[in-house]
């Protein structure tokens, strides 16, 4: 673990992506095969399900450190992580390693950490304890990270295949298939990684997704409009929909395999031919159009589906994309025939699979026009793809670009601020906003993003100066800032206090030049309500 | 129970018997200086009583035509009805406690402190007492620092590393004693040139003058076409983002500070490296010398100072906070 532990450091302490590549491949070449196996599962981004819970970690942590329980949260809330504020208390201040254990990551995972889900508590508590007072700083932070099941590597799939491929010498698209989809780290694993042949036998591995980028400004920039094709920008979950050996799978962008959340989809995907594999958005839809994300999000939400929620949130899948057809990988021909495809085979299935269809406005000017109307259609703008673009790997610039529309604003006032998790754990970052009913400022929203960090420091600052109350690590401050706020969608919610919920709201400036009394009020929000979702969903929905 | 030696007045601290501020935030007649650090020495006193070593970086900073009083180390002076004298502090270049004694009481103002070995200055000195009024920059258990000898090899190895991509590598310092405590450490592993922003050679040519051995250092010049490729190059953190940097072309910033021991502050301030080096007090340092002073009441000043109190007073040590206008050199 010695090694990863000083790969994690560097990864941790470079912003530049060829320096994280080149530590990395360096890792790769000189790891043990089942720890660079191990490691890219880690790097990738998968997770290994926490072992031990915050609540008892941090006991053991007060008994091991021999301080009072609330020194331990102030210090965890001036630190931000549970991992980190550990080791700080436990590993000593020395990051020389030279002496310590030098016992390879897989057997760390393997033989030390997965057998203690089966030990007691006892047993758990003195084996942890022991290794917080042997391991040197960097391990031992290491170590808690994995024991939280929060370890995040800050390096993105694109660069962990550029490595890989830098070490395999294998295609890196061919590699992104490799990794996807269920797998065992171990040596096995990266031998098989290195094979020449692309090894993939289980039926249910999804293909990498090719990803949009946003586009800024005119399409006109991407010159002819002939050569694209344009799409709605659905509001829903991006998926990709395997029928292959009689089975069906449906797989999220996250790779997280949704097969059972939907299973009239997968239903739906038997009256495919086998062989085939769609990229698509799963949306809730109802009376002939599809409905916003946040129907959609009652039945992401449910454990169990039962019969009222598929009724009350019905689904379906509006294809983009074939990526396979008759067992054949599509990805290289161009989108245009693709498309061909696509249109043939999809007018023969179930109807809850659909094409997603095409805008067909002839200019840009046209295309401009149909855009300003997406709101109406609860869609977030365009999909814009060059016809004759191949099928790529994550998020390559050129072929695919979101046009989206801008968002909705309005202007709230700062109510309350609490300090954020990790790099802005000592500074007031996370704040909660109010809008006006009557003489009162109601919660309608929380933000943690949208500020630069001069604003956040100047902002912290600030609050520190006009607190009126503190709850534990909430402040209450003077109401006097006032803050324009985005959100991508807007739904009743018997669950909040206003009555709204907001998606995804943030913040796009500070309004230094507004007194708070020009706020909205929550009658301006409320008539949102119904102006963008054509009626406003059923209140009680929003309170299950 | 003896009216108490040292109260806060809106001047700042304040010795009655003695009628004397210490390190005022406002003019008064007489003020006696712990170091020149912006938030501890302030213009506008009448009188200033410094450290004997600290005369130098107090009068640049004040303006020559000022001539602070100096006192050496451990000698005494009559100041009302009290007898005053000055105590190494560790913190920087002249840096000193203020001991106070009157009808059989000691206080002791420690000003900023720390216990870790600093080539450029003499080392803390603990000192018995009956009140001790501390620092609390870093009173929090996760601040404790890495040994400094360490930190300096990891700053060495970062520069070679960044020299061996043929990269500048520009290291942020507070340039009033972090700079000068850096540049005597790096002894121990090279001979070569430093380069300097002008805030931090000014200071560097006091600190020499008063006899510091440090590396030879070069200011950085708009005159000449210098290629900074290479080499290490001292800036006060002000310097990060502006126009100046353009200089350096590619290169790799660092940042020495005790606050760079919680990697939630290092990723925020977005340097590629941070070195946990302070010159300020950790929290074994802390509890070591107030066992060491012996005092039966320990007063606080800025940082984590509720919570540091609230800790000795579980532990049975009578312990307060003390309001002051003191910042923090180490968050700049």
């Amino acid at each position: 673990m010695r090694a990863f532990a000083a790969l994690f450091e560097e990864l941790d302490t470079t912003q530049s992506t060829n320096l994280k590549v080149a530590a990395m491949s360096r890792y790769f070449r000189e790891a043990p095969p089942a720890d660079a196996a191990w490691a890219v599962y880690i790097l990738s981004g998968r997770r290994l399900k926490r072992f031990i819970g915050p609540a008892l970690l941090k006991r053991w942590l007060i008994e091991e450190a021999a301080l009072p329980e609330w020194l331990i949260d102030e210090s965890y809330s001036s630190v931000g992580d549970l991992a980190e504020t550990i080791a700080l208390l436990t590993a000593g201040t020395a990051h020389s390693e030279a002496s310590s254990d030098d016992t390879p990551l897989a057997d760390w995972i393997e033989e030390r950490l997965l057998p203690l889900r089966e030990a007691s508590e006892d047993v758990q508590r003195q084996t942890i304890a022991g290794w917080w007072r042997e391991l040197p700083y960097r391990q031992c932070f290491l170590l808690n990270k994995l024991l939280t099941g929060e370890l995040r590597v800050g390096v993105s799939q694109l660069l962990v295949t550029r490595a890989l491929a830098d070490v395999t010498g294998i295609e890196r698209t061919e590699l992104a298939g490799r990794l996807m989809g269920e797998w065992q780290p171990g040596a096995l694993f990266w031998q098989a990684l290195h094979a020449a042949e692309s090894p993939r036998t289980d039926p249910a591995v999804p293909y990498p997704f090719f990803l949009a980028s946003p586009l800024e400004g005119d399409p006109s920039q991407l010159g002819e409009r002939d050569a694209w094709q344009a799409e709605w920008k659905w509001d829903g979950i991006r998926g990709q929909l395997i029928r292959r050996a009689a089975e069906c799978h449906l797989w999220s962008r996250g790779e997280e395999r949704i097969t059972e959340r939907f299973p009239e989809i997968v239903d739906a995907a038997a009256s495919l031919p086998d062989g085939v594999v769609l990229d698509g958005e799963v949306v809730a839809w109802k009376d002939g159009r599809v409905q916003p994300f946040a129907l959609l999000q009652q039945r992401i939400g449910r454990k169990k589906l039962t019969a009222a929620i598929l009724a009350t949130v019905p689904v379906e899948f509006l294809a983009y994309d074939l990526l396979e057809l008759e067992g054949r990988d599509l990805r290289s021909a161009p989108l245009r025939e693709r498309r061909e495809h696509l249109e043939r085979l999809l007018a023969q299935a179930s109807p809850l699979l659909q094409v997603s269809p095409l805008v067909t406005a002839p200019t840009w000017e046209d295309l401009a026009a149909e855009r300003a109307d997406s709101r109406q259609r609860n869609v977030e703008g365009l999909m814009l793809k060059a016809l004759d673009s191949s099928y790529g790997t994550g998020r390559q610039r050129g072929a695919w670009w979101k046009w989206k529309i801008d968002p909705h604003s309005f202007d709230a006032v700062m109510i309350y601020a609490q300090p954020g998790q990790g790099r802005r754990s000592n500074l007031y970052t996370d704040y909660t906003f109010g809008v006006w009913r009557d003489q009162e400022l109601v919660p309608v929203a929380k933000a943690y993003s949208g500020l630069s960090n001069p604003e956040i420091e100047q902002l912290d600052r600030w609050i520190r100066a006009h607190t009126l109350e503190k709850f534990g690590p909430v402040r209450s401050v003077e109401p006097s800032q006032v803050f324009e706020l985005a959100y991508e969608g807007i739904a009743a919610s018997g669950r909040h206090k206003s009555g709204i919920a907001l998606r995804f709201p943030r913040i796009l400036r500070w309004r230094t030049d507004k007194p708070a009394a020009e706020a909205d009020t929550l009658a301006n929000l409320q008539a949102m309500l119904t102006s963008t979702t054509g009626a406003a969903p059923d209140a009680s929905h929003g309170s299950s | 129970m003896p009216p108490p030696l040292v109260t806060v007045t809106e001047n700042g601290l304040y010795c009655p018997a003695g009628e004397f501020h210490i390190d005022p935030w406002r003019p008064v007649p007489t003020a006696v200086i712990t170091h020149a650090h912006g938030d501890h020495l302030r213009y506008g006193s009448t009188r200033y009583l410094v450290a004997e070593p600290g005369v130098g970086i107090a009068r640049h900073r004040l303006g020559m035509d000022h001539h602070p009083t100096p006192l050496k180390y451990g000698e005494r002076l009559q100041l009302g009805a009290t007898t005053v004298s000055l105590h190494p502090a560790g913190h920087i270049l002249g840096s000193a406690q203020v001991r106070i004694e009157h009808k059989g009481q000691v206080w002791v103002v420690s000003g900023d402190y720390k216990r870790q070995p600093d080539p450029t200055c003499e080392p803390f000195e603990p000192l018995p007492c009956d009140v001790f009024i501390s620092e609390a920059t870093f009173a929090l258990p996760v601040y404790q620092w890495q040994p400094t000898g360490e930190v300096v090899e990891e700053i060495f190895h970062w520069w070679q590393a960044n020299r061996d991509r043929g990269l500048a590598s520009v290291l942020f310092c507070y340039a009033l004693g972090k700079a000068q405590r850096v540049l005597a450490e790096l002894r121990a592993f090279t001979d070569e040139t430093i380069y300097l922003h002008g805030a931090v050679n000014i200071l560097t040519d006091v600190y020499r003058k008063e006899g510091v051995a440090m590396l030879p250092t070069m200011p950085v010049t708009g005159e000449r076409k210098t290629d900074y490729r290479g080499a290490l190059i001292i800036a006060p953190p002000s310097a990060a983002g502006t126009p100046w940097m353009r200089r350096f072309g590619d290169h790799s910033s660092g940042f020495c500070s005790g606050w760079m021991r919680v990697r939630g502050n290092r990723r925020r301030r977005g340097y590629d490296r941070g070195f946990v080096l302070s010159d300020h007090v950790d929290w074994p340092g802390l509890i070591d010398t107030f066992k060491a002073t012996g005092a039966r009441k320990i007063l606080l000043t800025h940082g984590y100072s509720d919570a540091l109190a609230r800790y000795l007073n579980e532990l049975g040590m009578a312990a307060g906070a003390l309001e002051t206008a003191y910042g923090d050199e180490e968050q700049q």
